[in-house]
């Protein structure tokens, strides 16, 4: 049959040669290279004590932020529970009272804002959606843990940027 | 038959237990590290500074996963194959001349169990009686698959323990003893067997693969081809006698290629260092060099493994009969020649 291209490679047979056909000289040049990476640099990284570094766009943990005034920018509009495709967020919306005047922007803001780790895909759409600029995915890797219902973040518990001022 | 002989062979045979379950036990960890330090990588780090309490962590699992007895299985044979791997495995360690005799007080302590005449010929009968625990194995757990590998198992151990056995002959012409004993007494100072013998010690470490089941020649237990061979349907404590007696095998086919060709406790300049250390720590001595050539020995096991791909069942076969068998059988004539030319001279 013709052969449909012309990159044909033809395969010579040649008949191993005693030295290949005794297998020693082949087995001792690779044992020779089995010991040379003996003594090169592993390349494995002991995490958790050390960590390799995030690209600039690696999406971590959620926080909300706050502005200027260490008041929260979250003012409850929903619009990232609204694009979350994994509908992890879920948010209780409260009206601020005169006297809180000092901790929220506006007279809105959530009283219970709750992020499910487990259905979280960390795709930053909420992010991308939030019109305040309150919700960034810049925290490190979420930590492990054993119960499902710790996986639940609240707004106090580890959502919230440090309550102290930013 | 005083109480003080009693006493020191079972102090004898209880420290030489102790010991080769302690190195086989090493030998786990030792592996992995091995393993991974020549793939670029670390091994078991986090039990213990660096690893080291890895194998305890390992036993521990082992004793507490549960048991599981296959329905159909014979269940007597099927708790008789590890016994006996484990059996075969341990006691091959009888035989081996550990030191040179140690003097202690009036007492001459020779650290061997027992320096049988025939030594050598029960080093294969042991090594013959292994077979049996990897068969009864694969034959219990009413398992196609195990029963496959343990045939191929078997067939390939008797394969290539002829090929040992004819090494060994011509091992016999150079030395004029069985007794082990005698052999490495007769190996002082660097007058290695090796030197005698170069294409019998190649024969019978190659044989010494294919016998524990070792690197190249893994094909019972190799996972890609029989998920885990003879021993799948173990689990608990059954496997790790499987497992174990592998490794024990392993420190022993390296005690016997250490004190065959390599001298044993012999090494250059051991006068000097007897006559200066006293009666005592002088054998622990060459102790101390029988178990560096040991270790080394371990060490190219392992080193092996990670080198050469395994063989196919047909390869196998083909290097055991075909080209292993006749070239022991030249190296017994040549070696007769060579010895009737020198005694005429």
């Amino acid at each position: 049959m013709e052969p449909l291209t012309s990159k044909k490679k033809v395969l010579e047979k040649i008949p191993l040669t005693f030295a290949e056909r005794m297998y020693l000289p082949a087995i001792v040049k690779g044992l020779s290279i089995t010991i040379s990476h003996l003594f090169k640099k592993e390349a494995t990284i002991r995490y958790p004590e050390v960590q390799r570094e995030f690209s600039t766009n690696f999406r971590g943990m959620h926080s909300l932020k706050r502005d200027e005034e260490g008041k929260e920018r979250c003012t409850a509009c929903g619009l990232c529970a609204l694009s979350c495709p994994a509908e992890a967020i879920t948010m209780i919306a409260s009206e601020r009272k005169p006297e809180e005047k000092d901790l929220y922007r506006e007279e809105k803001y959530a009283s219970v804002y709750e992020i499910n780790m487990l259905r979280c895909i960390f795709c930053g759409l909420c992010e991308e959606a939030c019109p305040k600029e309150a919700i960034y995915l810049d925290g490190p890797i979420v930590p492990s843990d054993y119960l499902r219902k710790d996986f639940i973040y609240g707004k106090d518990k580890l959502v919230e940027q440090p309550l102290n001022k930013k | 038959m005083d109480i003080a002989f009693v006493i020191e062979k079972f102090v004898l045979v209880a420290i030489i237990f102790g010991i080769s379950l302690v190195i086989a036990m090493y030998s786990t960890y030792a592996e992995r590290k091995v393993a991974a330090f020549l793939q670029d990588r670390l091994g078991p780090d986090r039990a213990g500074p660096f690893g080291i309490l890895q194998p305890l962590a390992d036993g521990v699992k082992m004793f507490m996963k549960e048991e599981i007895i296959p329905t159909n299985a014979s269940k007597w044979l099927f708790m008789v194959g590890p016994g006996l791997a484990m059996l075969t495995a341990c006691i091959g360690t009888a035989v081996i001349p550990w030191g040179t005799p140690m003097t202690i007080g009036d007492r001459v302590i020779p650290l061997q169990v027992t320096d049988i005449n025939v030594g050598i010929l029960y080093i294969f009968g042991v090594v013959s009686l292994g077979v049996y625990g990897v068969m009864i194995g694969g034959w219990a757990s009413n398992n196609k698959y195990s029963l496959l590998s343990a045939i191929r198992a078997a067939s390939q151990n008797i394969s290539y323990e002829i090929a040992m056995g004819l090494s060994i002959i011509a091992l016999l012409l150079v030395t004029n003893s069985m007794s082990i004993g005698e052999i490495v007494a007769n190996q002082h100072g660097w007058r290695w067997n090796v030197i005698y013998q170069p294409v019998g010690f190649l024969l019978f470490m190659v044989c010494a693969f294919a016998e524990t089941n070792r690197a190249p020649f893994d094909l019972p237990e190799c996972e890609t081809e029989l998920i885990g061979g003879y021993h799948t349907e173990y689990s608990s404590m059954k496997l790790g006698f499987y497992l174990f007696a592998e490794y024990i095998n392993m420190f022993v086919s390296a005690a016997v290629m250490a004190s065959l060709y390599f001298g044993g406790y012999n090494y250059p300049g051991m006068d000097w260092v007897l006559a200066h250390t006293g009666q005592v720590i002088g054998p622990l001595i060459g102790t101390g060099v029988f178990f560096l050539k040991i270790f080394a020995f371990i060490f190219f096991f392992m080193w092996v493994r990670w080198t050469i791909p395994r063989f196919r069942y047909d390869q196998l076969m083909h290097l055991g009969w075909k080209i292993l068998i006749p070239l022991a059988i030249a190296n017994i004539i040549v070696t007769s020649i060579v010895i009737a030319v020198i005694e005429k001279f």
